[in-house]
Protein backbone atom coordinates (compact mmCIF):
# COMPACT_ATOMS: atom_id res chain seq x y z
CA UNK A 1 0.00 0.00 0.00
CA UNK A 2 2.81 2.47 1.30
CA UNK A 3 4.44 1.56 -2.24
CA UNK A 4 1.67 1.76 -4.20
CA UNK A 5 0.83 5.30 -2.65
CA UNK A 6 3.94 6.59 -3.63
CA UNK A 7 4.37 5.82 -6.86
CA UNK A 8 0.94 7.18 -7.34
CA UNK A 9 1.86 10.84 -5.33
CA UNK A 10 5.86 10.50 -7.58
CA UNK A 11 3.69 9.70 -10.69
CA UNK A 12 1.61 12.97 -9.83
CA UNK A 13 4.90 14.95 -9.72
CA UNK A 14 6.11 13.86 -12.71
CA UNK A 15 2.43 15.13 -13.77
CA UNK A 16 3.02 18.41 -13.17
CA UNK A 17 6.38 18.57 -15.74
CA UNK A 18 4.72 16.96 -18.36
CA UNK A 19 1.31 19.02 -18.16
CA UNK A 20 3.25 22.32 -18.60
CA UNK A 21 5.09 21.01 -21.86
CA UNK A 22 1.80 20.17 -23.08
CA UNK A 23 0.63 22.33 -22.01
CA UNK A 24 3.06 24.55 -24.22
CA UNK A 25 2.46 22.13 -27.47
CA UNK A 26 -1.40 23.04 -26.54
CA UNK A 27 -0.43 26.92 -27.20
CA UNK A 28 1.30 26.49 -30.12
CA UNK A 29 -1.40 24.39 -31.73
CA UNK A 30 -4.12 26.40 -30.94
CA UNK A 31 -2.49 29.37 -32.10
CA UNK A 32 -1.27 27.79 -35.48
CA UNK A 33 -2.86 24.49 -35.81
CA UNK A 34 1.03 23.04 -36.16
CA UNK A 35 2.85 20.74 -33.39
CA UNK A 36 6.21 22.16 -32.06
CA UNK A 37 8.94 19.50 -31.93
CA UNK A 38 11.51 22.62 -31.10
CA UNK A 39 9.13 23.02 -27.88
CA UNK A 40 11.71 20.87 -25.39
CA UNK A 41 14.40 22.01 -26.71
CA UNK A 42 13.51 25.07 -26.73
CA UNK A 43 12.91 24.89 -23.20
CA UNK A 44 16.29 23.20 -22.38
CA UNK A 45 17.86 26.37 -23.95
CA UNK A 46 15.52 28.85 -21.73
CA UNK A 47 16.60 26.99 -18.46
CA UNK A 48 20.32 26.91 -19.26
CA UNK A 49 20.18 30.85 -19.48
CA UNK A 50 18.44 30.81 -15.83
CA UNK A 51 21.26 28.24 -14.62
CA UNK A 52 23.80 30.88 -16.77
CA UNK A 53 22.45 34.08 -14.75
CA UNK A 54 21.85 31.94 -11.26
CA UNK A 55 25.73 31.29 -11.20
CA UNK A 56 26.82 34.51 -12.09
CA UNK A 57 24.86 35.45 -8.84
CA UNK A 58 21.11 36.43 -9.46
CA UNK A 59 18.80 35.79 -7.12
CA UNK A 60 16.79 32.29 -8.06
CA UNK A 61 13.55 34.63 -9.11
CA UNK A 62 14.94 37.52 -10.38
CA UNK A 63 16.65 34.92 -12.98
CA UNK A 64 13.24 32.83 -13.35
CA UNK A 65 11.23 36.04 -14.48
CA UNK A 66 14.32 37.15 -16.24
CA UNK A 67 14.24 34.17 -18.44
CA UNK A 68 10.75 33.82 -19.02
CA UNK A 69 10.84 37.32 -20.30
CA UNK A 70 13.47 36.60 -22.10
CA UNK A 71 12.17 33.57 -23.60
CA UNK A 72 8.96 35.23 -24.45
CA UNK A 73 10.86 37.60 -26.32
CA UNK A 74 12.72 34.59 -28.11
CA UNK A 75 9.96 32.84 -28.79
CA UNK A 76 8.24 35.93 -30.84
CA UNK A 77 11.07 36.18 -32.38
CA UNK A 78 11.65 32.94 -33.67
CA UNK A 79 8.02 33.22 -34.92
CA UNK A 80 8.37 36.32 -36.55
CA UNK A 81 11.92 35.88 -38.35
CA UNK A 82 11.64 31.91 -39.44
CA UNK A 83 8.45 30.87 -39.03
CA UNK A 84 6.32 34.11 -40.60
CA UNK A 85 7.76 33.54 -44.59
CA UNK A 86 6.52 29.80 -44.10
CA UNK A 87 3.33 31.43 -42.91
CA UNK A 88 1.02 29.86 -45.59
CA UNK A 89 3.61 26.70 -47.02
CA UNK A 90 2.42 23.05 -46.41
CA UNK A 91 2.18 21.12 -43.14
CA UNK A 92 5.45 19.37 -43.94
CA UNK A 93 7.29 22.47 -44.71
CA UNK A 94 6.68 23.49 -41.27
CA UNK A 95 7.87 20.13 -39.69
CA UNK A 96 10.94 19.96 -41.36
CA UNK A 97 11.52 23.29 -40.06
CA UNK A 98 10.31 22.69 -36.33
CA UNK A 99 12.98 19.60 -36.80
CA UNK A 100 15.84 21.54 -38.01
CA UNK A 101 14.69 24.25 -34.97
CA UNK A 102 15.18 21.20 -32.38
CA UNK A 103 18.78 20.70 -33.78
CA UNK A 104 19.75 23.97 -33.78
CA UNK A 105 18.66 24.41 -30.21
CA UNK A 106 19.97 21.64 -28.91
CA UNK A 107 23.38 22.23 -30.55
CA UNK A 108 23.05 26.07 -28.99
CA UNK A 109 23.05 24.65 -25.26
CA UNK A 110 25.86 21.80 -25.69
CA UNK A 111 28.08 25.39 -27.90
CA UNK A 112 27.35 27.90 -24.96
CA UNK A 113 27.00 25.83 -21.85
CA UNK A 114 28.84 22.71 -23.35
CA UNK A 115 27.76 18.99 -22.33
CA UNK A 116 28.28 18.14 -19.17
CA UNK A 117 25.68 17.60 -16.55
CA UNK A 118 24.85 20.24 -14.35
CA UNK A 119 22.82 20.73 -10.80
CA UNK A 120 19.80 22.80 -10.78
CA UNK A 121 19.26 23.81 -7.40
CA UNK A 122 15.13 24.21 -6.39
CA UNK A 123 13.54 27.49 -5.12
CA UNK A 124 11.84 25.90 -3.02
CA UNK A 125 13.29 24.81 0.58
CA UNK A 126 14.32 21.40 0.92
CA UNK A 127 12.56 21.01 4.58
CA UNK A 128 9.34 22.75 5.34
CA UNK A 129 6.43 22.20 6.62
CA UNK A 130 4.97 20.97 3.43
CA UNK A 131 7.34 18.15 2.59
CA UNK A 132 5.65 14.72 3.40
CA UNK A 133 6.46 11.27 2.94
CA UNK A 134 5.26 11.29 -0.74
CA UNK A 135 5.54 14.80 -2.36
CA UNK A 136 8.37 17.15 -1.66
CA UNK A 137 8.70 20.83 -1.40
CA UNK A 138 9.59 21.18 -4.56
CA UNK A 139 6.99 18.96 -6.08
CA UNK A 140 4.43 20.85 -3.94
CA UNK A 141 6.26 24.53 -5.44
CA UNK A 142 6.41 23.32 -9.18
CA UNK A 143 2.80 22.23 -8.67
CA UNK A 144 1.62 25.90 -7.03
CA UNK A 145 3.56 27.10 -10.57
CA UNK A 146 2.28 25.45 -12.95
CA UNK A 147 -1.50 26.17 -11.12
CA UNK A 148 -1.13 30.07 -11.44
CA UNK A 149 0.23 29.70 -14.83
CA UNK A 150 -3.02 27.82 -15.98
CA UNK A 151 -5.30 30.41 -13.54
CA UNK A 152 -3.21 33.23 -15.67
CA UNK A 153 -3.82 31.67 -19.11
CA UNK A 154 -7.19 31.42 -18.56
CA UNK A 155 -8.11 34.78 -17.13
CA UNK A 156 -5.33 36.00 -20.09
CA UNK A 157 -7.52 34.35 -22.97
CA UNK A 158 -11.16 35.18 -21.14
CA UNK A 159 -10.91 38.68 -20.43
CA UNK A 160 -7.99 40.49 -22.21
CA UNK A 161 -9.10 42.12 -25.90
CA UNK A 162 -5.69 40.56 -27.06
CA UNK A 163 -6.91 37.21 -25.50
CA UNK A 164 -9.65 37.28 -27.35
CA UNK A 165 -8.27 38.61 -30.54
CA UNK A 166 -5.98 35.28 -30.45
CA UNK A 167 -8.66 32.97 -30.14
CA UNK A 168 -10.47 34.77 -32.80
CA UNK A 169 -7.45 34.48 -34.90
CA UNK A 170 -6.58 30.31 -34.12
CA UNK A 171 -10.11 29.82 -34.74
CA UNK A 172 -10.78 32.08 -37.95
CA UNK A 173 -8.16 33.85 -39.35
CA UNK A 174 -9.92 35.12 -42.71
CA UNK A 175 -12.73 36.68 -40.45
CA UNK A 176 -10.36 38.24 -37.45
CA UNK A 177 -8.29 39.97 -40.21
CA UNK A 178 -11.86 41.54 -41.33
CA UNK A 179 -12.22 42.91 -37.68
CA UNK A 180 -8.68 44.16 -37.96
CA UNK A 181 -6.74 41.23 -35.79
CA UNK A 182 -3.26 40.91 -37.12
CA UNK A 183 -3.03 37.49 -37.18
CA UNK A 184 -0.05 37.19 -37.73
CA UNK A 185 1.07 39.18 -34.88
CA UNK A 186 -1.24 36.63 -32.96
CA UNK A 187 0.94 33.89 -33.72
CA UNK A 188 3.77 35.74 -33.26
CA UNK A 189 2.38 35.96 -29.17
CA UNK A 190 1.19 32.13 -29.12
CA UNK A 191 5.02 31.07 -29.99
CA UNK A 192 6.00 33.67 -26.92
CA UNK A 193 4.05 32.44 -24.75
CA UNK A 194 4.34 28.98 -25.46
CA UNK A 195 8.24 29.67 -25.19
CA UNK A 196 7.88 31.26 -21.87
CA UNK A 197 5.60 28.39 -20.27
CA UNK A 198 8.59 25.95 -21.70
CA UNK A 199 11.11 27.89 -19.89
CA UNK A 200 8.97 27.78 -16.88
CA UNK A 201 8.44 24.03 -17.05
CA UNK A 202 11.99 23.47 -18.03
CA UNK A 203 13.41 25.27 -14.27
CA UNK A 204 10.66 23.34 -12.94
CA UNK A 205 11.95 20.08 -14.08
CA UNK A 206 15.73 20.81 -13.90
CA UNK A 207 15.82 20.45 -10.13
CA UNK A 208 14.60 16.73 -10.81
CA UNK A 209 16.45 15.38 -13.39
CA UNK A 210 19.61 17.63 -13.77
CA UNK A 211 20.28 19.73 -16.48
CA UNK A 212 22.27 19.35 -19.77
CA UNK A 213 21.42 19.53 -23.66
CA UNK A 214 19.09 16.71 -23.84
CA UNK A 215 17.19 17.33 -20.51
CA UNK A 216 14.06 17.42 -22.18
CA UNK A 217 14.28 14.65 -24.87
CA UNK A 218 12.06 12.25 -23.12
CA UNK A 219 10.21 14.62 -21.63
CA UNK A 220 8.57 15.89 -24.61
CA UNK A 221 7.50 12.78 -25.80
CA UNK A 222 5.48 12.37 -22.26
CA UNK A 223 4.40 15.97 -23.08
CA UNK A 224 3.36 14.70 -26.55
CA UNK A 225 1.50 11.89 -25.18
CA UNK A 226 -0.30 14.59 -22.52
CA UNK A 227 -1.36 16.87 -25.21
CA UNK A 228 -2.87 14.51 -27.24
CA UNK A 229 -4.76 12.46 -24.57
CA UNK A 230 -6.29 15.53 -23.37
CA UNK A 231 -7.33 16.70 -25.88
CA UNK A 232 -4.66 18.92 -28.24
CA UNK A 233 -6.85 22.34 -28.27
CA UNK A 234 -7.79 21.69 -24.61
CA UNK A 235 -5.57 23.68 -22.15
CA UNK A 236 -6.94 22.32 -19.37
CA UNK A 237 -7.05 18.66 -20.77
CA UNK A 238 -3.28 19.10 -21.58
CA UNK A 239 -2.67 19.22 -17.70
CA UNK A 240 -5.17 16.36 -16.78
CA UNK A 241 -3.65 14.71 -19.36
CA UNK A 242 -0.01 14.86 -17.91
CA UNK A 243 -1.33 13.86 -14.41
CA UNK A 244 -2.68 10.73 -16.30
CA UNK A 245 0.04 9.88 -18.09
CA UNK A 246 2.22 10.89 -14.97
CA UNK A 247 0.65 8.57 -13.02
CA UNK A 248 -0.04 5.57 -15.38
CA UNK A 249 3.62 5.50 -16.01
CA UNK A 250 4.88 5.29 -12.70
CA UNK A 251 2.35 2.41 -12.09
CA UNK A 252 2.71 0.18 -14.97
CA UNK A 253 6.51 0.68 -14.85
CA UNK A 254 6.57 -0.19 -11.37
CA UNK A 255 4.41 -3.28 -11.51
CA UNK A 256 3.86 -4.38 -15.06
CA UNK A 257 6.13 -3.76 -17.24
CA UNK A 258 9.47 -2.65 -15.44
CA UNK A 259 10.91 0.79 -14.90
CA UNK A 260 13.21 -0.25 -18.40
CA UNK A 261 9.67 0.14 -21.29
CA UNK A 262 8.25 3.21 -19.69
CA UNK A 263 9.28 5.74 -22.47
CA UNK A 264 6.94 2.69 -23.99
CA UNK A 265 3.78 3.93 -22.38
CA UNK A 266 3.81 7.15 -23.49
CA UNK A 267 4.41 5.83 -26.55
CA UNK A 268 1.67 3.56 -26.79
CA UNK A 269 -0.63 6.04 -25.18
CA UNK A 270 0.22 7.95 -28.58
CA UNK A 271 -0.89 5.58 -31.15
CA UNK A 272 -3.54 4.46 -28.83
CA UNK A 273 -5.33 8.09 -28.61
CA UNK A 274 -4.48 9.02 -32.05
CA UNK A 275 -6.35 6.18 -33.41
CA UNK A 276 -8.89 5.28 -30.79
CA UNK A 277 -10.14 8.85 -30.15
CA UNK A 278 -8.10 11.19 -31.82
CA UNK A 279 -9.84 14.30 -30.51
CA UNK A 280 -8.68 13.53 -27.25
CA UNK A 281 -10.25 13.05 -23.95
CA UNK A 282 -11.60 16.71 -23.13
CA UNK A 283 -10.64 17.86 -26.87
CA UNK A 284 -13.45 18.92 -29.35
CA UNK A 285 -14.07 16.94 -32.37
CA UNK A 286 -13.30 18.51 -35.60
CA UNK A 287 -15.71 18.18 -38.20
CA UNK A 288 -14.73 19.26 -41.66
CA UNK A 289 -16.72 19.94 -44.09
CA UNK A 290 -16.09 18.84 -47.51
CA UNK B 1 -22.69 65.08 -52.19
CA UNK B 2 -19.00 64.12 -51.64
CA UNK B 3 -17.63 60.57 -52.69
CA UNK B 4 -16.83 58.32 -50.23
CA UNK B 5 -15.27 55.62 -52.17
CA UNK B 6 -13.84 55.87 -55.42
CA UNK B 7 -12.68 52.50 -57.50
CA UNK B 8 -10.68 53.07 -61.06
CA UNK B 9 -9.39 50.57 -63.26
CA UNK B 10 -9.84 47.96 -60.53
CA UNK B 11 -8.73 44.19 -61.21
CA UNK B 12 -8.60 41.48 -59.38
CA UNK B 13 -6.60 38.26 -59.25
CA UNK B 14 -7.65 34.29 -57.52
CA UNK B 15 -3.92 33.46 -58.32
CA UNK B 16 -3.37 33.63 -61.96
CA UNK B 17 -6.86 33.94 -62.89
CA UNK B 18 -8.41 37.55 -63.62
CA UNK B 19 -11.63 37.83 -62.44
CA UNK B 20 -11.83 41.74 -62.48
CA UNK B 21 -11.31 43.90 -65.34
CA UNK B 22 -10.91 47.44 -65.25
CA UNK B 23 -14.21 47.99 -63.31
CA UNK B 24 -14.69 51.58 -62.25
CA UNK B 25 -17.56 52.80 -59.94
CA UNK B 26 -18.39 55.61 -56.88
CA UNK B 27 -20.17 55.46 -53.88
CA UNK B 28 -21.97 58.47 -51.92
CA UNK B 29 -21.37 59.36 -48.39
CA UNK B 30 -25.01 58.26 -46.74
CA UNK B 31 -25.95 56.14 -49.74
CA UNK B 32 -26.88 52.79 -50.18
CA UNK B 33 -25.12 51.52 -53.26
CA UNK B 34 -25.68 47.50 -54.57
CA UNK B 35 -23.60 45.33 -57.12
CA UNK B 36 -25.87 42.92 -59.52
CA UNK B 37 -24.95 40.22 -61.96
CA UNK B 38 -24.79 36.76 -62.58
CA UNK B 39 -23.30 33.63 -60.36
CA UNK B 40 -19.49 34.45 -61.40
CA UNK B 41 -19.74 37.98 -62.37
CA UNK B 42 -17.32 38.83 -59.64
CA UNK B 43 -19.60 40.43 -57.32
CA UNK B 44 -18.41 38.88 -54.24
CA UNK B 45 -14.59 39.36 -55.23
CA UNK B 46 -15.02 43.51 -55.56
CA UNK B 47 -15.53 43.56 -51.89
CA UNK B 48 -13.01 41.30 -51.56
CA UNK B 49 -10.69 42.99 -53.38
CA UNK B 50 -11.92 46.57 -51.86
CA UNK B 51 -10.59 45.09 -48.01
CA UNK B 52 -7.60 43.55 -49.91
CA UNK B 53 -8.17 40.11 -49.39
CA UNK B 54 -7.54 39.08 -52.63
CA UNK B 55 -4.84 40.71 -54.88
CA UNK B 56 -5.28 43.64 -56.85
CA UNK B 57 -4.52 45.97 -58.60
CA UNK B 58 -6.22 49.92 -59.90
CA UNK B 59 -6.99 51.78 -57.79
CA UNK B 60 -9.11 52.79 -54.16
CA UNK B 61 -9.57 55.72 -52.51
CA UNK B 62 -11.88 55.61 -49.46
CA UNK B 63 -12.07 59.26 -48.12
CA UNK B 64 -9.19 60.37 -50.05
CA UNK B 65 -6.50 57.96 -48.86
CA UNK B 66 -5.32 54.93 -51.38
CA UNK B 67 -6.79 51.69 -49.98
CA UNK B 68 -4.78 49.46 -52.39
CA UNK B 69 -1.49 47.92 -51.50
CA UNK B 70 -2.81 48.33 -47.57
CA UNK B 71 -3.17 45.10 -45.75
CA UNK B 72 -6.45 44.00 -44.76
CA UNK B 73 -6.40 44.58 -41.02
CA UNK B 74 -5.29 48.24 -42.01
CA UNK B 75 -8.09 48.88 -44.70
CA UNK B 76 -10.77 47.73 -41.30
CA UNK B 77 -8.66 49.97 -38.91
CA UNK B 78 -9.84 52.68 -41.58
CA UNK B 79 -13.32 52.26 -41.27
CA UNK B 80 -14.39 49.41 -43.66
CA UNK B 81 -16.62 47.07 -42.25
CA UNK B 82 -16.90 43.72 -43.76
CA UNK B 83 -20.23 40.88 -43.66
CA UNK B 84 -18.42 38.24 -46.27
CA UNK B 85 -20.42 35.41 -47.64
CA UNK B 86 -20.81 32.91 -45.33
CA UNK B 87 -21.23 35.28 -42.48
CA UNK B 88 -17.38 35.09 -41.07
CA UNK B 89 -18.85 34.02 -37.51
CA UNK B 90 -16.23 33.03 -34.86
CA UNK B 91 -18.47 30.17 -34.55
CA UNK B 92 -16.61 28.78 -31.41
CA UNK B 93 -17.04 31.87 -29.68
CA UNK B 94 -20.19 33.46 -27.87
CA UNK B 95 -22.69 36.10 -29.03
CA UNK B 96 -21.25 38.55 -26.96
CA UNK B 97 -17.31 38.02 -27.80
CA UNK B 98 -18.05 37.91 -31.56
CA UNK B 99 -19.63 41.44 -31.26
CA UNK B 100 -16.48 42.40 -28.95
CA UNK B 101 -14.25 41.33 -32.02
CA UNK B 102 -16.34 43.61 -33.99
CA UNK B 103 -14.99 46.68 -31.86
CA UNK B 104 -11.53 45.19 -31.56
CA UNK B 105 -9.62 47.72 -33.82
CA UNK B 106 -11.23 50.87 -32.09
CA UNK B 107 -10.67 49.84 -28.93
CA UNK B 108 -12.20 51.63 -26.68
CA UNK B 109 -13.86 49.50 -23.81
CA UNK B 110 -16.30 52.81 -22.93
CA UNK B 111 -18.05 52.91 -26.59
CA UNK B 112 -18.14 49.46 -27.36
CA UNK B 113 -20.36 48.48 -24.46
CA UNK B 114 -22.74 51.54 -25.63
CA UNK B 115 -22.23 49.84 -29.10
CA UNK B 116 -23.40 46.38 -27.73
CA UNK B 117 -26.39 47.66 -25.92
CA UNK B 118 -27.66 49.74 -29.09
CA UNK B 119 -26.95 45.93 -31.25
CA UNK B 120 -29.25 44.52 -28.76
CA UNK B 121 -31.70 46.85 -28.31
CA UNK B 122 -31.77 46.83 -32.45
CA UNK B 123 -32.02 42.70 -32.04
CA UNK B 124 -33.56 41.94 -28.89
CA UNK B 125 -32.74 37.99 -30.18
CA UNK B 126 -29.38 39.19 -30.07
CA UNK B 127 -29.22 39.53 -25.91
CA UNK B 128 -31.14 36.40 -25.41
CA UNK B 129 -28.02 34.60 -26.80
CA UNK B 130 -25.81 36.53 -25.57
CA UNK B 131 -23.32 34.05 -23.73
CA UNK B 132 -24.52 31.02 -26.03
CA UNK B 133 -22.16 29.62 -29.18
CA UNK B 134 -22.32 31.88 -31.98
CA UNK B 135 -22.73 28.50 -34.33
CA UNK B 136 -25.75 27.31 -32.46
CA UNK B 137 -27.35 30.42 -33.89
CA UNK B 138 -29.91 29.83 -36.80
CA UNK B 139 -29.13 31.15 -39.67
CA UNK B 140 -31.13 34.57 -39.63
CA UNK B 141 -29.68 35.24 -36.13
CA UNK B 142 -26.31 34.51 -37.18
CA UNK B 143 -26.69 37.52 -40.06
CA UNK B 144 -28.18 39.59 -37.59
CA UNK B 145 -24.72 39.03 -35.31
CA UNK B 146 -22.41 39.77 -38.52
CA UNK B 147 -24.11 42.89 -39.55
CA UNK B 148 -24.11 43.75 -35.90
CA UNK B 149 -20.57 43.04 -35.56
CA UNK B 150 -19.43 44.98 -38.28
CA UNK B 151 -21.62 47.86 -37.01
CA UNK B 152 -19.27 47.55 -33.88
CA UNK B 153 -16.70 49.52 -35.97
CA UNK B 154 -18.85 51.86 -36.47
CA UNK B 155 -17.96 52.01 -39.92
CA UNK B 156 -17.22 54.36 -42.78
CA UNK B 157 -18.30 52.10 -45.35
CA UNK B 158 -20.39 48.99 -44.85
CA UNK B 159 -20.24 46.00 -47.57
CA UNK B 160 -22.72 43.09 -47.46
CA UNK B 161 -22.13 40.07 -49.50
CA UNK B 162 -25.33 38.39 -50.02
CA UNK B 163 -27.40 39.30 -46.91
CA UNK B 164 -30.49 37.01 -47.99
CA UNK B 165 -28.64 34.13 -48.97
CA UNK B 166 -30.10 30.64 -47.40
CA UNK B 167 -32.65 32.67 -45.37
CA UNK B 168 -36.56 32.52 -45.06
CA UNK B 169 -37.92 35.36 -47.11
CA UNK B 170 -39.82 36.42 -44.33
CA UNK B 171 -36.41 37.07 -42.05
CA UNK B 172 -35.10 38.64 -45.21
CA UNK B 173 -37.27 41.26 -45.19
CA UNK B 174 -36.69 41.74 -41.60
CA UNK B 175 -32.90 42.25 -42.44
CA UNK B 176 -33.48 44.56 -44.73
CA UNK B 177 -35.89 46.65 -43.25
CA UNK B 178 -33.14 46.75 -40.39
CA UNK B 179 -30.28 47.45 -42.97
CA UNK B 180 -32.84 50.30 -44.23
CA UNK B 181 -33.09 51.77 -40.58
CA UNK B 182 -29.43 51.37 -40.34
CA UNK B 183 -28.70 53.89 -43.19
CA UNK B 184 -31.14 56.57 -42.19
CA UNK B 185 -30.78 57.05 -38.55
CA UNK B 186 -26.75 56.12 -37.98
CA UNK B 187 -25.90 57.18 -41.50
CA UNK B 188 -23.54 54.25 -42.71
CA UNK B 189 -23.02 53.68 -46.52
CA UNK B 190 -23.73 50.43 -47.63
CA UNK B 191 -22.60 48.66 -50.51
CA UNK B 192 -24.44 45.66 -51.15
CA UNK B 193 -24.06 42.79 -53.03
CA UNK B 194 -27.17 40.78 -53.81
CA UNK B 195 -28.21 37.99 -56.46
CA UNK B 196 -31.77 39.05 -55.41
CA UNK B 197 -31.87 41.72 -57.80
CA UNK B 198 -35.49 43.35 -56.95
CA UNK B 199 -34.89 43.18 -53.19
CA UNK B 200 -31.79 45.10 -53.43
CA UNK B 201 -33.25 47.49 -56.34
CA UNK B 202 -35.93 48.61 -53.75
CA UNK B 203 -33.16 49.01 -50.86
CA UNK B 204 -30.91 50.85 -53.12
CA UNK B 205 -30.07 54.13 -54.40
CA UNK B 206 -27.87 53.29 -57.20
CA UNK B 207 -26.58 50.33 -58.67
CA UNK B 208 -23.81 48.61 -60.75
CA UNK B 209 -24.14 45.64 -63.00
CA UNK B 210 -21.32 43.53 -63.38
CA UNK B 211 -20.81 40.94 -66.33
CA UNK B 212 -18.00 38.50 -66.49
CA UNK B 213 -15.81 40.86 -64.22
CA UNK B 214 -16.49 44.59 -66.09
CA UNK B 215 -19.37 46.94 -65.14
CA UNK B 216 -21.96 46.91 -67.82
CA UNK B 217 -24.75 49.06 -66.73
CA UNK B 218 -24.88 51.94 -64.01
CA UNK B 219 -26.92 54.05 -62.82
CA UNK B 220 -30.23 55.21 -60.16
CA UNK B 221 -32.04 52.21 -58.97
CA UNK B 222 -35.15 53.04 -60.58
CA UNK B 223 -33.21 53.73 -63.82
CA UNK B 224 -31.68 50.38 -63.60
CA UNK B 225 -34.99 48.98 -62.57
CA UNK B 226 -37.40 50.10 -65.48
CA UNK B 227 -34.01 49.05 -67.83
CA UNK B 228 -35.53 46.08 -70.19
CA UNK B 229 -32.53 43.54 -69.86
CA UNK B 230 -32.23 43.97 -66.79
CA UNK B 231 -35.96 43.21 -66.22
CA UNK B 232 -35.99 40.31 -68.53
CA UNK B 233 -32.40 39.01 -67.27
CA UNK B 234 -32.40 39.62 -63.28
CA UNK B 235 -35.77 40.92 -62.40
CA UNK B 236 -37.64 37.70 -64.36
CA UNK B 237 -40.60 39.80 -65.57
Amino acid sequence: MEALLYQIFSGLANGIIYGSVALALVMIYQATHHINFAQGEMATFSTFIAWWLIQSGWPYWGAFFFTVAVSFAGGLLVQRIILKPIEKAPVMTNVIVFIGLLLIFNAFSGWFFDHTIKSFDSPFPKDSALTTKYFSAHQFGSAGVLLLVLIGLFAFFKFTPIGLAMRAAAQNPDSARLVGIRVSWMLGLGWGLAAAIGAIAGMMVAPIVFLDPNMMAGILLYGFAAALLGGIDNPLGAVIGGFIVGVLENLLGAYVIGTELKLTVALVLIVATLTLKPAGLFGKKVVVRV
Amino acid sequence: MSKLLEVGKLCAWYGATQVLYDVDFSLEAGHITAILGANGAGKTTTLRALCQVVKTSGSVVLDGTQVVGKSTESVVRMGVAHVPDGRGTFTGLSVEENLRLGAYARGNKAEMLEDMERMFTRFPILKQRRHQQAGTLSGGEQQMLAISRALMLRPKLLLLDEPSFGLAPLIVAEIFRIMRTINKEDHVSMLLVEQNASLALDLADHAYLLETGRVALSGPSDTIKNDESVRRAYLGY
